[in-house]
């Protein structure tokens, strides 16, 4: 019985981070159409958008290989299997045990590997551009998350998202700056892995600063679609990440009734639509960065994970 | 862990000041500087006035009202006029790039844990995270004078530094009033003394860049 | 029979090979008979061994009476000589299936064919020694042999010049191990193992001979700042031998350090651990900073060798301080992770070192800004060149993901260790470790995207021709095992608990028993890994989306000129090369540093000449440590020359005053 329940809210699971990510971008979207005072797409374009990709015809260039092909495929899996994995609305998923948080860290950056190959598998100069930035940016924000990791894991003792979360909210937990400075570290890997600003544009497609859309630059149809759809699922990924580790009261205990896993479900949502808004006010309140600006800002976190790791030794209990 | 809630606040505050540290070295701007700087100088007065009520120790709550007076209020704002006047509110040259200096900052934030840690045993354990974040702040604000060029900058990091070491003595319960009082009044002292330094070395050099007087000592030939 | 007397028959046999080959090296048949014996020999070797570990009760032992006559060669067999001696045969054997095709295209093969049996013989030969005679003697045979194929190609200059640097480098080695031995034997000359195993010394020498192993397996082994030979050296070899030598003999430098400090030495301090940690995370970041920035594929992977001995030794130094600290379990986490990356690297590597061969056979080309868009002339070898890339890159589902995640395990044990400096250091070190793997990532997506995707940047690339059937079959071995190593990594880690149970007193729980073979190398963290699982994870829903799309969406496809914006440029040249990829991390990470230097030659305005961009890249390493040390050796040599003229007389007078001054220091010593 409880795996069956387990197994369902699994399946539950899998199903909700793959409809709910669309429409958290479009919720973004708006709400920053809203604040920069224009009326904005529907909510649910990105669904629209979606259908129209998937129902159009590939146009691939010439010398494309398979990777190019494959890529999109790839990083969709990767992607979704990684958020699969973190907990959104519940505790006690029945996979959760087959990948720990660096596992879901690397399987990220398994998806980033390909997404990198594929924009330089025509030889053009932007999707060059874009490959070689996204892996500058991933050189720093990865250590920076891992790091993150370590401050968990090490209040935690442990790497398993579950445990931190149980740790998380018990009381015993108290104010340790470790964590304050974790969470920032993570607000800012967050930022520069989804490609947002003032990291990247992701509503821009004729500037030379712009990253994750120069390597994506030649995919269209349904390529484009896989893509796109990875994307807002690493965005919901990270947003259920920093909810699951810094808000983990709303999460549903395993076993729990029916109502409350609607409350854990209706609460997720609230969260989603909370960091969405905050997202999309910060996005409008800063400019995108220069390229090279971008060292210090992602190596901040960088910082700010190892300070917090070694601030934990004069913090309580460790 | 019985002092939940004291050691967490305490634990929060010393954390903020080392956190504000590393603000103030990675600063390329004056007046972010000196807004970090008068942050610290907030933090460094809560922080004190939450010793002065966990301890009881009453005196404590004026040496937290002298560093919210003198040093969140009259240096920052004296130093902003400063640099107004002089008109050098550009970016800071720093000797070494920000990377190299928070890689600084932070092995030294592990240097000073460690020898604290490890030289403090069976103290208490709020007495012990006080006194690593305490010397943290020391050394990053040594840190701070090393690595600028630009004399505003170097008094920052003197007076950051100032404030490490009355941290330190707030939270090893029994640094006397007296003392404190002197400190604060030596720190300004040496704020006007150097305030006044300033427009001497601009009036001869027409720079506060202190590479200018190397030049004019004859080191750098 | 005996696994020891087997082994040595095995050796004797490669020997014999080697004996072979310089008879026929003429004919055109030996190649295939040469390598068909070495892959027949390490196949039986490294089955021996194998089953040496997995059924693994005692060690054996043979005393032969060669060598010293009052000590006599002795050779044994433990858990730790059988798990390298199948790390070196299977490298071995994957070498040699290799260069069955490979070699045909060798133009001297007399300078090769020799030497590569009895390189073999050496590698093994040493981790089988048992006394400190015949471990250096065949110490010394292992680099006089590597020496010569480095020297293969003896007509480039800059090979001679990588042949003389190494050779210089494994002196220095042999000079500190030697040194090592004299101490760990003290002044009775127990040179047997056995021996000096027994025997007990104050920490202060144990720790100087740590510093000197250090020099002597660590300068093999590439650890920096001793690791400038290694990135001329590897790649100036053939390719077979420089996968053998950068993915196996730097395994038998690992092999001879942990034999030595974990079994011979004794209690050591406790800041040996941390000396390896700064080492260990020293190497892993600088070593794959100099990869990404590297244009040579050969180089390029010689440099992230480095990075991997780092790595490796980020796990021996935490499973030493663990072991100091008493904390057995975590000291045995820290070791199978070591250990298991030993493994690991020397397949992936191997791999590397195979495809970069392919590469160089079908183009004849070392430098990545001249190829280009090879996906397509080269099918099979490039995607096992990107099974190897993904491992080395820790890419889960693949074995490079699995060592490092146990790695990063260890280290998050460490906080229960008692010195301050460890705990603190070793989450920094944790962030150093973290740090390499991203830029790894970075360094092979530049390693296959520049070499195999785009389009073709040179004539010789447009043109290549996929490689022979043995070279693609080594690979393709390599790269199942890689496969194989990341889905069920329970069973090697099962298999090395002897090794960690002799060493550190501890072991990994079972893997083998927990369900649905995933790994949980720790009862008290409790966290697991399953690359089994999450290989199926994402093998099923690329294969849903994609048949779901398929199904339901649209299948349509049509080929059309790159898009690039609106505006394409047909020549290749304006791709993005390797040295433009590296660009920002190198701006970012090197910028400042004597590392790279990059100068702009602007022409004026008016002035036709096309403006030029010039990166020299340079290793710190040198200009600071090996010119001032090869200056020095250069003087002595001139003035020690002078010793070569002297009369006989003076020649006896020296000796003499030589035998008497060593006699005033025994009377005064003793």
């Amino acid at each position: 019985m409880e795996l069956i329940s387990s197994l369902l809210v699994q399946v539950m699971q899998m199903t909700l981070v793959l409809l709910a990510a669309p429409l958290l971008t479009g919720f973004v979207r708006k709400v920053k159409a809203r604040l920069q005072r224009r009326r904005g797409p529907s909510v649910i374009q990105p669904y629209r958008d979606l259908l129209r990709l998937l129902k159009k015809e590939a146009v691939v260039a010439e010398n494309a290989s398979w990777i190019f092909r494959a890529a999109p495929y790839l990083v969709f899996a990767a992607t979704w299997v990684a958020a699969a994995l973190v907990p959104t609305f519940a505790k006690g998923l029945l996979f959760s045990w087959s990948a720990d948080l660096i596992a879901i860290i690397a399987l990220l950056g398994s998806a980033r590997f390909f997404l990198a190959l594929a924009g330089m598998d025509i030889g053009t100069a932007f999707g060059g551009i874009g490959s070689s930035r996204e892996m500058m940016i991933a050189s720093l924000a990865e250590p920076a998350m891992l790091l993150i990791v370590f401050t968990m894991a090490l209040v935690a003792h442990s790497t398993q998202l579950s445990d931190v979360a149980d740790l998380l909210s018990s009381p015993n937990v108290g104010l340790r700056v470790s964590l304050g400075l974790a969470a920032i570290a993570l607000i800012i890997v967050a930022i520069a892995e989804n490609g947002r600003i003032p990291v990247d544009n992701p509503a821009t497609h004729l500037e030379l600063t712009m990253v994750h859309e120069a390597m994506v630059l030649e995919y269209s149809g349904r390529h484009l679609a896989m893509i796109e759809l990875a994307a807002s699922v690493k965005l919901l990924l990270y947003i259920s990440l920093i909810g699951c580790i810094f808000v983990p009261w709303t999460l549903t205990e395993p076993g729990a009734s029916v109502a409350s896993y609607l409350a854990g479900f209706g609460l997720y949502l609230a969260k989603l639509a909370v960091f969405g808004f905050l997202l999309a006010v910060f996005e409008t309140m800063i400019a995108k960065m220069r390229v090279f600006r971008l060292p210090d800002f992602v190596g901040t976190a960088l910082m700010l994970g190892l300070l917090g790791t070694l601030l934990l030794f004069v913090s309580r209990s460790l | 862990m019985g002092h939940g809630l004291t050691f967490d606040v305490a634990h929060l505050l010393g954390g903020g000041l080392v956190l504000v540290s590393f603000l103030m070295i990675t600063q390329h701007r004056l007046y972010a500087l000196l807004n970090a700087f008068a942050l610290q100088a907030v933090l460094l007065a809560l922080s004190v006035a939450w010793q002065a009520s966990v301890q009881h120790a009453p005196h404590l709550y004026i040496t937290a009202l002298i560093a919210l007076v003198f040093k969140a209020i009259i240096v920052p704002v004296g130093l902003h006029r400063i640099i107004q006047r002089l008109g050098i509110h550009r970016e800071i040259e720093t000797v070494i790039g920000s990377g190299t200096t928070m890689l600084a900052g932070m092995g030294l934030v592990a240097l000073s844990m460690t020898v604290m840690l490890k030289v403090t045993p069976t103290a208490d354990p709020l007495a012990r995270e006080d006194l690593a974040f305490a010397l943290s702040v020391v050394l990053l604000g040594l840190l701070m004078m090393v690595t600028r060029r630009n004399a505003v900058s170097q008094v920052v990091g003197f007076m950051s530094l100032e404030n490490g070491l009355v941290f330190a003595g707030t939270g090893a319960r029994g640094m006397p009033l007296v003392v404190e009082i002197s400190v604060a009044f030596s720190v300004l002292i040496a704020f006007f003394v150097i305030g006044v330094f300033l427009f001497r070395i601009r009036e001869r050099f027409d720079t506060v860049d202190i590479e200018a007087l190397d030049r004019f000592r004859g080191e750098r030939r | 029979m005996n696994v020891v007397a087997f082994l040595l028959l095995c050796i004797a046999a490669f020997l014999g090979v080697a004996v072979l080959a310089v008879v026929t090296s003429h004919r055109r048949a030996s190649t295939r008979i040469v390598y068909g014996a070495t892959l027949l020999l390490s196949g039986m070797a490294a089955v021996a061994a194998f089953s040496a570990l997995t059924g693994y009760a005692a060690a054996a032992k043979l005393v032969l009476p060669l060598g010293l006559p009052w000590i006599g060669a002795h050779f044994r067999i433990d858990a730790l000589a059988a798990f390298f001696l199948t790390v070196v045969n299977l490298g071995g054997a994957a070498a040699s299936l290799y260069a069955i095709g490979y070699g045909a295209h060798e133009e001297e093969p007399h300078r090769v064919l020799p030497f590569f049996p009895a390189f073999l013989a050496g590698m093994n030969l040493v981790v089988l020694a048992d006394d400190a005679y015949s471990f250096l003697l065949a110490w010394e045979f292992m680099s006089l042999t590597s020496w010569a194929l480095v020297m293969a190609h003896h007509h480039a200059p800059e090979n001679r010049r990588a042949g003389y640097v190494y050779l210089v480098m494994a002196s220095l080695g042999s000079l500190a191990l030697l040194l090592a031995f004299g101490l760990l034997a003290g002044p009775d000359g127990g040179y047997a193992f056995e021996t000096i195993r027994g025997s007990t010394r104050p920490p202060l020498t144990a720790a100087i001979i740590l510093i000197l192993v250090l020099v002597g397996a660590g300068s093999k082994a590439g650890l920096v700042p001793l690791h400038a030979w290694l990135p001329l050296a590897h790649p100036a070899a053939p390719s077979h031998v420089s996968a053998l030598m950068s993915g196996v003999m730097t395994k038998v430098a690992v092999y001879a350090f942990i034999r030595i400090v974990f079994d011979l030495a004794g209690v050591l301090p406790w800041w040996s651990g941390m000396l390896l940690l700064a080492f260990g995370g020293v190497s892993a970041v600088l070593g794959v900073l100099q990869a990404l920035v590297q244009d040579d594929t050969k180089r390029l992977l010689a440099y992230s060798t480095i990075e991997n001995i780092g790595i490796i030794f980020i796990g021996l130094g935490l499973a030493l301080a663990f072991r100091t600290n008493g904390m057995n379990a975590a000291a045995a986490l820290a070791m199978t992770a070591a250990l298991l990356h030993v493994f690991n690297h020397s397949l992936f590597k191997s791999l590397l070192f195979f495809g970069a061969g392919a590469v160089l056979t079908a183009t004849g080309e070392r430098s990545m800004d001249r190829l280009g868009g090879l996906i397509h002339r080269m099918p099979v070898t490039s995607f096992l060149f990107l099974i190897g890339c993904m491992a080395i890159s820790a890419l889960p589902p693949l074995n490079g993901f699995v060592s490092e995640w146990l790695t990063f395990q260890a280290i998050l044990l460490s906080p229960d260790m008692v010195q301050w400096a460890l705990k603190i250091i070793v989450p920094a070190i944790g962030g150093l470790l973290a740090l390499a793997a991203a830029l790894a990532g970075a360094t092979f997506v530049k390693a296959f995207g520049i070499t195999f995707l785009g389009r073709p940047r040179s004539d010789q690339a447009a043109t290549a021709m996929e490689v022979d059937r043995f070279s693609l079959s080594a690979m393709a071995l390599l790269g199942a095992l890689c496969l194989a190593a990341g889905l069920l990594p329970g069973f090697i880690i099962d298999a090395l608990a002897p090794v960690t149970q002799q060493f550190v007193g501890g072991a990994i729980p079972s893997q083998a028993t927990l369900p649905w073979l995933s790994i949980e190398p720790s009862a008290v963290s409790g966290s697991s890994y399953n690359g089994l699982l999450v290989f199926l994870f994402i093998t099923m829903s690329a294969l849903m989306a994609v048949w779901a799309i398929h199904r339901f969406a649209s299948r349509a496809l049509r080929r059309a000129p790159p898009w690039d914006c609106g505006f394409p440029d047909p020549s290749p040249i304006t791709q993005y090369s390797g040295s433009s990829f590296a660009q920002p991390i190198r701006r970012v990470f090197l910028a400042g540093t004597f590392a790279t230097g990059e100068t702009v030659s602007m022409p004026a305005p008016g002035d036709m000449r096309p403006a030029r961009f010039t990166l020299t890249l340079s290793d710190p390493v040198w200009e600071r440590l090996y010119e001032p040390v090869a200056g020095v050796v250069s003087f002595a040599a001139l003035h020690l020359n002078k010793l070569q003229f002297l009369t006989i007389r003076s020649y006896l007078s020296l000796v003499f005053l030589a035998l008497v001054s060593l006699l005033l220091v025994l009377a005064i010593w003793s």
